[in-house]
């Protein structure tokens, strides 16, 4: 979590969440102005369709809407709905199934009896922000983040993308700390070996 | 140490969570292998492109229609009305 998405609220939020509480129907429309495209992108991210991002996000505003009465201040207003956007998209998604239990371990290091590496690693021709810079290799990129059990690509989203900690995952995920740094490092590791045959030689 | 405890702990050299004892071990395989080199490297690289994957998406605000706002703020109307 960001520095400025802790900070306390400033005169204006504070008044807008004086307003929301009093159930002022203008104060609802800025709300939703103000951090809908914000909250939508990242909906995307996590659900893919456009149709279920724009699902997700009204299913958070509706949930805001009732619980405002309860907001105390204690984190901005954008990082409140955050929070609630984070946990309507990963309910959505264990509704779908979505590959929950795909198997991982086709994509995880390999190793040799003696613990030496199966097929030993080699560095990738370009510099990572290079290829980066493409708009069909970042197309690839969430292709193979894409390819991921579903498990596994929340986590490295929420910790490589969105940025979460490790303890304030595991709290959206409710699972323990020791659970987010297993799944993120596989999940890291799965990716790496997913894109490894494409970064190799240099061919991108 | 092998690879495969290299491997295995990566993440935990990474996050800076080792003794300094341990880093030592750590350090000393990576003087001795190449191909651990190589993957931490491209471990960090990884890491570095799924960030950039999503730097194109920026929130735009015409992403969000005005019907989808009014949608949105229906539903709250609509709420007040059958509970007021």
């Amino acid at each position: 979590v960001t520095k400025s998405m802790v900070a306390p609220l400033d005169a204006d939020e504070a008044s807008l969440v004086r307003a929301l509480q009093s159930g002022e129907a203008e104060a609802f429309a800025s709300l939703v102005r103000t951090h809908a495209a914000r909250l939508l992108t990242v909906a995307r991210r996590f659900l893919g369709s456009e149709e279920d991002a724009r699902d997700a996000l009204q299913d958070t505003f509706v949930a805001a809407f009732k619980s405002i009465g309860g907001f105390e201040g204690k984190s901005r207003l954008y990082t409140w709905l955050y929070r609630i956007l984070i946990n309507v998209c990963l309910a959505r998604l264990r509704t779908k199934q979505r590959r929950r239990e795909g198997l991982i371990d086709d994509v995880l290091p390999r190793f040799l009896a003696d613990g030496h590496q199966a097929h030993p690693a080699q560095d990738w021709s370009d510099p990572p922000d290079a290829p980066a810079q493409r708009r069909e290799t970042r197309e690839l990129i969430r292709q193979a983040i894409d390819q991921l059990p579903e498990d596994y690509r929340t986590v490295l989203l929420l910790r490589d993308i969105e940025e979460l900690d490790t303890n304030e995952a595991a709290r959206v995920l409710e699972v323990t700390a020791g659970v987010v740094k297993t799944r993120l490092h596989r999940a890291r590791q799965a990716l790496r070996t997913i894109l490894d045959p494409h970064f190799r030689g240099g061919s991108l | 140490m092998t690879c495969r405890d290299f491997l295995d702990f990566l993440l935990d050299y990474e996050s800076g969570d080792l003794t300094e004892a341990e880093r030592k071990i750590f350090d000393a395989h990576l003087a001795e292998c190449p191909a651990c080199v190589s993957y931490l490297k491209t471990y960090r690289q990884t890491i570095v492109l799924s960030k950039a994957a999503f730097c194109d998406q920026q929130p735009l605000p015409a992403d969000v229609p005005e019907e989808l706002v009014q949608a949105i703020l229906a539903v709250r109307s609509g709420r007040t009305e059958q509970s007021g």
